[in-house]
């Protein structure tokens, strides 16, 4: 083969490969200009037969030329490959907007979480939790709380009573609040007591939008030396901001528990309003009902007769005690307009709450 | 407890500038709540005018009615000064009455529209009202006739009526029991003002004297205080008059008849409950003793009672005739025709009336006061002012014997540290303000170097101990003076273990798509009837309720299944393709230990006593239960969905029991509600807990009964464990795993046993026999059908292997998938497939 022959295949091969457009091509390019029988590795075989002192020009001018056509299609087939693999990645593409959901979101019950989200104020406070049987001892729920067999408030508070042998009384009821708690912690351990009660609680009320025959508590008991309303206060602001925002206060009003003398109601400063009672076009708070404040529990110092029922020296000591429901905290958290979304049990209202409280 | 503004103001000179508002704001301060202000006012729309019935001519009409076509002078109310033609169906009335006439334009309460309209032949300009129409009562008989001085035609209605007055509502709490008079209610306004105050109960009364009616108490402290006082001549025509009708229907009861009426103002006025009795009933002296068991009376609400020794009785020599402080009897209720009257105002021990009262569920507004405590210093006074009304308004004349029998109970003082309100309350609150305020509330006070010796007001039978005086003290200096200070918490220990791991629990199933209910734990037969529990099962032994509110349910429940399938079945009711739901929660198991006894509550319990008490309560152990109905995963782009079944509820099991680090072992059983063939009972294995094995509850796919009966499709799931067991055996500080990073040696096998064989026991075996080498074993596959014959079933298992300190030959391996094998054969009769 004449050296013009030669640098002719070689040009002939790397226009080849310079056009090869996918790794098909190319391979094709390939067998033909570098495969055994492609016209340089036949030169290749030519230089044997040549006159020795040809050998070695033709050998150089040969193996050159193999030798581009080599690097070339090295650099050409790491070009396509790469061509080829975004171009997989591109065809791979997928609709990210397409379902995911193939199994269905759990969620745990807002009266859980929110007792929780309570439970959790008070421990960042140094409090405990404290729990106590839903089926109570009559005289924890209400002897030891001040609430003697004669007492008007135990006809204010309707509750179930379990049946005992034949025609005597069992004893027992369903608690009708979980104070019964607060007189179980006292009984069980020595002051500085501060602890917090969420639980399920009884009354006979007739089932309807505001009213359960089964609704959820919490109430809170301290018990230390001079502990005052002031504390009780303190604590209830505290829980006030942290449970629906800063600058949500509370306030008391003179009001009666048989187990706290003196005793207040507490209303909690609108969230919504913030206390003014009414929105921006002026008309009343939904919330509040247009007060600028919601009615949330009662609370009071704990009557020095509960203490002494309970063990507690009520000379050195004093206590502080304070009770809301939790489902109505939800209800006006959430704006819940019908108590019976919480126990009907249809995961569209639970799952709804996610992880907000 | 409802009271006309005008009536507080009678006792009480408030600044003329307070308005209501103002007024109820203070008073609820001060712990009397007010619960709503109303005004009949607010629900009539004028023109509601005085008119003069010029002429009625009486037209009788087809359907039997007569009715009066009337003019009426309304002044010039109507704009022309005409007679208004108006159409009336009452013939109370005559021409020259002033009537009360609701022009064309007004509404009256319900939202009654009032237009000229034609009926009965003529157009009927407007309305003449009654009481009713106008929502002051529910006195229909009649339209309202005025008295000739109530003004003249054409005058406002609204005025002359006192439609305007504003009565104010108060929700009164057991402690402030004197709020259930206008005596009390005005003496908290004048506190609330620092106004003038005049105790309509403080009067000039007659001495006692030996010419009363003969009146003897047996029973002292049931009935402390017992004055009978007589009025003879009383016209029993006589009418209430308009004050006293308006003021008691504003103050929520009903008119009746004057002598009644007047008792009722007189209690309404002083919180006094009085009874009048028809003298000419009585039948010698007046007896009060307690009751014999078994005696029979009928009250004058018509209902014959039986007796109990506890119960105070009123007697003359006819038998019973009253049960004291609770209801009259009928036999000497004054009627329509008494001419003589004898007042009773006596006092009643409290407990008593309470009793009384609930047991013969009588609720009346004179038991209402009598129970919760009135001032026994009034009687005499009551009494008095009984008499002069009777006199003045009814024309009687008033007997001259004062019948006063017993005196009013000493009243105990209460020692108080003048410092302890600011003690209690955190409130900087100077000695003499305390003095100062218990005087306020009109206690006796004497200061002396101990403290302060206070005698409460005999109008307060609830303030008992020092902290009642405390509280007297603060909620006048105000409760809004309470600074607001945090307590300095002892350190605390953070969330329990049990509190910890619950939490753990229901995030791990949420996790799993669950989603959490809460249920109703009331239970009866229905319940365990639909969930197919043979007569003699455990489930069925409840804890019984002495007042359920339903018969269905008439028990605290002892397995939550019951709830949450109901909830599931609800939400498959509403258009969900499957639901998983799950419920944490007590139920309740009969322990038998006889009644809870009940103590005193001068002391603690000793321990003894408190072990006693905490025994005779039911068994209440914390269950889980779910409920896997229907479609568990979805169908979508990615494939067909999925229908939850028997292996996910025993999944959750294990899900569980991994998260809380216990091995729960799975084991054939049969229990309702579950498929015979499909339940596991679950147990802890015995090497992580006790050593012998606890079970922890059951698991599976529900008895398709069961299903079919509470609505669930088919092959719904379910699972009810003990969650108290489970967390019994929680791990408690895991020791950190080792393991080797030699490399993996793996061999499958496939095993033939027996279909009855648990694969289970064959993998038990295959690591019993595999040894240390043993890494994992897993069921891969099961296979049954012709190549392995019927009654057998093929297990796959892929065993791996791995030595903490080489890598394994293939002979070490070998031989060891072989030890495993014999050992299956050796125990379960596998046979390896080739």
């Amino acid at each position: 083969m004449q050296p013009e022959e030669v640098d002719a295949a070689r040009d002939a091969a790397l226009a080849a490969i310079a056009a090869a457009a996918d790794l098909e091509e190319l391979k094709r390019v390939r067998t033909e200009h570098a495969g055994d029988r492609s016209p340089l590795a036949l030169a290749n075989r030519e230089i044997g037969a040549l006159p020795p002192q040809a050998r070695k020009e033709a050998g150089q001018r040969v193996g050159q030329a193999r030798g581009a056509v080599s690097k070339a299609l090295a650099a050409r087939q790491q070009v396509l490959e790469a061509e080829h693999e975004a171009r997989i990645l591109v065809e791979e593409t997928v609709d990210v907007t397409l379902p995911t959901d193939r199994m269905p979101a759990g969620a745990r019950h807002p009266i859980t979480t929110g007792s929780e989200l309570i439970a959790d104020i008070f421990v960042a406070m140094g409090w405990e939790v404290a729990e106590g049987p839903v089926i109570e001892a009559e005289w924890l729920n209400f002897d030891a709380l001040n609430l003697g067999p004669d007492h008007p408030a135990r006809t204010m508070q309707d509750t179930f009573w379990t049946a005992g042998e034949g025609d005597a009384e069992s004893g027992v009821v369903l608690r009708t609040h979980t104070s019964p708690v607060q007189a179980r912690t006292m009984l069980s351990q020595e002051p500085p007591i501060y602890v917090v009660c969420p639980g399920r609680v009884f009354r006979t009320d007739e089932y309807d939008a505001t009213h359960s025959p089964m609704f959820h508590q919490v109430e809170g008991l301290a018990v230390d030396e001079g502990i005052t309303m002031a504390h009780l206060k303190g604590t209830l602001d505290h829980f006030a901001a942290q449970m629906f925002g800063e600058g949500i206060t509370t306030r008391f009003r003179p009001s009666y528990f048989p187990f706290t003398e003196p005793s207040a109601e507490v209303d909690l400063k609108c969230f919504v309003c913030r206390g003014v009672g009414s929105g921006d076009s002026g008309a009343p708070c939904r919330t509040c009902r247009g007060e600028g404040w919601i009615e949330w529990g009662g609370c009071g110092v704990v009557n020095p007769r509960v203490l002494t029922a309970c063990g507690v020296d009520a000379e050195r000591y004093t206590g502080f005690a304070f009770g809301m429901g939790i489902d109505r905290t939800l209800m006006f958290r959430h704006g819940l307009s019908d108590l019976r979304a919480l126990f009907e049990g249809d995961v569209r209202f639970t799952t709804a709450f996610g992880s907000e409280l | 407890m409802k009271a006309p503004v005008s009536w507080i103001k009678e006792y009480v000179d408030l600044p003329a500038d307070v308005t209501t508002e103002q007024l109820t704001d203070r008073l609820t301060d001060l712990g009397l709540k007010l619960e709503a202000i109303h005004s009949a006012a607010d629900a009539i729309t004028g023109p509601l005018v005085v008119g003069q019935v010029l002429t009625m001519d009486p037209e009788p009409q087809k359907n039997g009615k007569t009715i009066n076509w009337c003019t009426v002078d309304v002044g010039d109310a109507n704009g022309s000064g005409d007679p208004q033609g108006i159409v009336c169906g009452a013939h109370n009335f005559q021409p020259g009455d002033l009537v009360v006439v609701v022009l064309p334009g007004g509404v009256l309460p319900g939202g009654f529209e009032i237009s000229a309209r034609k009926t009965y032949g003529h157009v009927s300009a407007g309305m003449i009202c009654s009481a009713r129409e106008l929502g002051l009562g529910d006195d229909h008989e009649g339209i309202i006739v005025l008295p000739a001085d109530a003004g003249k035609p054409g005058d406002d209605a609204f005025e002359v009526l006192g439609l305007r007055e504003e009565v104010i509502e108060f929700e009164i709490n057991p402690d402030r029991a004197y709020g259930l008079s206008m005596r009390g209610i005005a003496r908290e306004a004048a506190l609330a003002f620092a106004a003038p105050y005049r105790d309509p109960a403080l009067r000039d009364v007659p001495e006692p004297n030996a010419e009363g009616y003969p009146v003897v108490v047996d029973d002292p402290v049931g009935c402390p205080v017992f004055v009978a006082r007589t009025v003879t001549g009383f016209d029993p025509s006589a009418s209430t008059p308009g004050w006293m009708v308006e003021r008691i229907t504003h103050a929520g009861m009903r008119p009746i008849s004057l002598a009644v009426d007047i008792t009722n103002y007189v209690m309404l006025e002083t919180g006094r409950p009085i009874h009048g009795y028809d003298l000419d009933k009585l039948q010698g002296p007046i007896r009060v003793r307690r009751a014999v068991e078994g005696e029979r009376m009928t009250t004058l609400d018509g209902n014959e009672r039986t007796l109990s020794p506890e119960d105070l009785v009123v007697t003359d020599d006819s038998g019973i005739i009253g049960l004291g402080g609770v209801m009259g009897g009928e036999t000497t209720e004054m009627s329509r025709a008494t001419t003589n009257v004898l007042v009773e105002a006596a006092h009643w021990d409290a407990v008593s009336m309470f009793r009384t009262g609930k047991r013969h569920k009588v609720s009346s507004e004179a038991g209402k006061r009598n129970e919760r405590g009135v001032d026994p210093t009034i009687c005499p006074a009551a009494a008095d002012r009984v008499v002069e009304l009777l006199v003045e308004l009814g024309g009687g004349t008033a007997g001259p014997g004062v019948t006063v029998v017993g005196s009013p109970p000493e009243r105990a003082s209460i020692k108080i540290s003048d410092d302890l309100p600011a003690r209690v309350s955190g409130i900087d609150i100077a000695p003499e303000t305390v003095v100062d305020n218990l005087q306020a509330i009109g206690a006796t006070v004497d200061a002396d170097a101990d403290g302060l010796t206070v005698t409460p007001p005999p109008w307060r039978p609830d303030i008992t101990d020092p902290f009642d005086l405390v509280e007297e003290v603060v909620r006048i200096v105000g409760y809004d003076q309470v600074p607001s200070v945090l307590p300095r918490e002892a350190a605390g220990r953070g969330l329990s273990r049990t509190q910890r791991l619950r939490r753990r629990i229901g995030r791990t199933l949420a996790g799993a798509g669950c989603v959490e209910v809460v249920s109703f734990p009331f239970a009866g037969d229905a319940t365990f009837d639909a969930l197919g529990l043979p007569a003699d099962d455990v489930r069925r032994r409840t804890v019984p309720l002495a007042n359920p509110l339903s018969a269905e349910e008439p028990a605290y429940t002892t397995t939550l299944l019951p709830g949450v399938i109901k909830a599931a079945a609800r939400n498959i009711g509403r258009g969900a393709p499957g639901v998983a739901l799950f419920e944490t929660g007590t139920v309740a198991f009969p322990v038998d230990r006889g009644p809870a006894p009940i103590y005193g509550v001068d002391r603690r319990p000793d321990p003894a006593e408190l072990e006693k008490l905490f025994e005779a309560l039911p068994r209440q152990p914390l269950h889980l239960a779910v409920v896997l109905a229907g479609e568990r995963e979805r169908a979508g782009w990615w494939g067909e969905g999925r229908d939850a079944g028997w292996a996910d509820a025993i999944g959750l099991v294990r899900l569980l029991g991994a998260e809380l680090g216990v091995t729960v072992e799975p084991r054939q059983a049969n229990r309702m509600p579950w498929h015979p063939g499909r339940c596991a009972v679950l147990v802890v294995d015995p090497s992580t807990g006790s050593g012998t094995p606890v079970e922890l509850g059951h698991a599976g796919e529900l008895h398709p009964q069961v299903c079919a009966e509470l609505g669930l499709p088919p092959r719904s799931a379910a699972l009810e464990l003990d969650l108290d067991a489970l967390m019994a055996h929680a791990a408690d500080v895991v020791p950190g795993p080792a393991f080797s990073s030699f490399p993996l040696a793996k061999e499958d096998v496939a095993l033939v046993v027996a279909d009855d064989v648990p694969a289970a026991a064959v993998e038990a075996a295959l690591r019993e026999g595999a040894g240390e080498l043993l890494e994992s074993v897993r069921l891969f596959d099961v296979y049954t059908g012709a190549q392995i014959g019927e009654g057998s079933k093929s297990l796959a298992f892929a065993l791996r292997f791995r030595a903490p300190d080489r890598t394994l030959t293939e002979s070490e391996t070998s031989a060891a998938r072989d030890a495993a094998v014999a050992r299956a054969a050796e125990l379960t009769g596998a046979v390896q497939r080739t």
